[in-house]
């Protein structure tokens, strides 16, 4: 099995790695027993465009490095935009990963799409306060 | 870069002597072991000295009781399931572990699925089986126990003179895998009194592609690789002799460095393990403390995933394994660690050290400069470490 050049670099050099206080949206995902945890913060801003998004990941060299790119993609675009993304086009934008590493990709997409649900709750919550 | 080996559970690199008598046995004992002619008789004299030194390392009564195959894999899957032919009249009742190599896990679970009725018995927290358990799985349909001498992802030894003893007074046929423990750490077949020993020789600096079953004289074995009348009937096919030299010559260079091997790597071992305990935080011992391969070191990173590990390490030149779910191939954790009792988020993240005869302490010092800062970095990404 051998990771392509894109990956390592992620894996070693991973982008957005952190947590963002008091976040707009947070998603958290995977168990321990599977052996990959994902954790995305994501700040939005009032026209809906995430400006920034932070990650945590226990897992694999896979893991890691889809995360990173995952960061790196939803940046800059609005929430619907995002929304789109699949883990698929994940994996595209680094190249393909080894068959076997396929699943470990799935999670960052799941990340994304946990926080963005939790960003609109809470938008929708703020939306109620302020009425 | 600088390149450290430290997987000699996994393989090892030739000694350059076993080399050299393999490129001498290609170049002039080229001969078909089983031809008449000189060339013949010359390949057969090589085999049998190397049956010979295989013999004395694991101190068999006679080099008869050796039959070469290609490999540990090989080994276990004669004895199992040559036992299992050769005794199905007598019963259909297998006991085995749980922490077996996949190469006994495999063709036990093969047999199963051919109507025999396979025990395996569980290990406690160091990855030692009961010996009371296994005296209570008996029964008079019991033919086989085989139950490895050394873990090979935990070095953790099997209490294996008892269960020989057990065997022994229960009639039982007993055959262990001691592919890590034969040259590794004395092994002596008479104290074992087992019936069946699968032994290999690229985990003790000889070649891969050679292995062989110690077959105790008398021991009821069906053949399993039918062909030629080579090995003695026993295993069909043109002997390696090659392979076979130079798996001799491991076995000779094994026996004669025993006691050193034994003392430097536990050495080495000992000092990367005092090192790893005091420079990082959270980090468990999996195995047992002093009943252990001289040369294995696993442990557990905790909230780390043994992949990230292997594979920072691996960008250092530094060559580890690890028993988590996400190496190559299985999306499975250690089948091992798990029967240990060992909870997710440290099974995880083990890694296992395993020194060889040419680790040095320089390769120890190396490993610990870059080991910390690697297991820093990536606990600040991990969302499940907390400090304690």
């Amino acid at each position: 099995m051998e990771y392509s050049e894109l990956v390592m670099d992620h894996f070693k050099n991973p982008r957005n790695v952190g947590q963002i206080k008091d976040p707009s949206g947070k998603g958290k995902v995977g168990n321990p027993v599977c052996g990959d945890i994902m954790e995305l913060h994501i700040e939005v801003d009032g026209s809906d465009v995430i400006t920034d998004v932070k990650f945590r990941t226990f897992g694999c060299g896979a893991a890691i490095a889809t995360s990173s790119m995952l960061t790196e993609m939803v940046k800059g675009k609005t929430v619907g935009e995002a929304e789109k993304l699949s883990n698929k086009a994940v994996v595209d934008a680094l190249g393909g990963l080894p068959q076997v590493k396929v699943h470990c990709s799935v999670l960052a997409e799941e990340a994304l799409k946990k926080a963005i649900e939790d960003y609109r709750k809470n938008s929708e919550v703020n939306k109620n306060k302020s009425n | 870069m600088r390149k450290v080996y430290l997987d000699s559970n996994a393989t090892t690199k030739a000694y350059p002597e076993v080399a050299e008598a393999m490129r001498e046995a290609y170049e002039s004992d080229y001969g078909n072991a089983s031809s008449v002619h000189s060339f013949g008789r010359d390949a057969k004299k090589c085999l049998e000295a190397a049956r010979r030194q295989v013999a004395s390392l694991i101190n068999a009564a006679s080099p008869d009781e050796v039959v070469f195959t290609s490999g540990g894999t090989e080994s276990d899957n004669f004895a199992i399931k040559g036992t299992a032919r050769a005794l199905k009249d007598k019963g259909n009742h297998i006991i085995t572990s749980s922490v077996e190599h996949p190469a006994v896990l495999n063709t036990c679970r093969s047999l199963e699925a051919e109507g025999f009725r396979v025990t395996y018995l569980g290990v406690d927290g160091f990855g030692v089986i009961s010996l009371d358990e296994l005296q209570e799985s008996i029964t008079d349909q019991t033919i086989l126990i085989t139950v490895m001498a050394a873990n090979n992802e935990t070095g953790t030894l099997m209490p294996v003179e008892d269960i020989g003893r057990i065997a022994g007074k229960k009639g039982v046929v007993f055959h262990t895998d001691a592919v890590q423990m034969a040259g590794k750490m004395p092994f002596d077949v008479q104290k074992v009194k087992a019936h069946l020993v699968s032994v290999s020789g690229h985990k003790i600096n000889g070649p891969k592609g050679a292995g062989a079953l110690y077959v105790r004289k008398g021991t009821r074995l069906a053949t399993i690789q039918h062909g030629g009348h080579q090995e003695k009937g026993r295993r069909a096919g043109t002997e390696n002799i090659p392979a076979i030299v130079g798996f001799g010559k491991a076995c000779q260079l094994a026996q004669e460095r025993l006691a050193e091997y034994c003392r430097r790597t536990k050495q080495l071992r000992d000092m990367l393990h005092a090192r790893i305990e005091k420079e990082i935080k959270q980090v468990k011992l999996n195995g047992h403390p002093t009943e252990r391969l001289p040369n294995t070191l696993n442990v557990s990173f905790k909230s780390l995933e043994g992949e990230s590990i292997i594979l920072s390490l691996d960008l250092e030149g530094i060559a580890v394994s690890t028993g988590s779910a996400c190496t190559s191939g299985s999306l499975e954790p250690s089948h091992v660690l798990k029967s240990m009792g060992v909870e997710p988020l440290s099974l995880q993240g083990s890694v296992r050290f395993s020194l060889g005869a040419m680790t040095t302490e320089s390769d120890v010092d190396y490993v610990m400069e870059k080991l910390p800062p690697i297991i820093e970095r990536l606990r600040k990404m991990s969302p499940v470490y907390e400090e304690a």
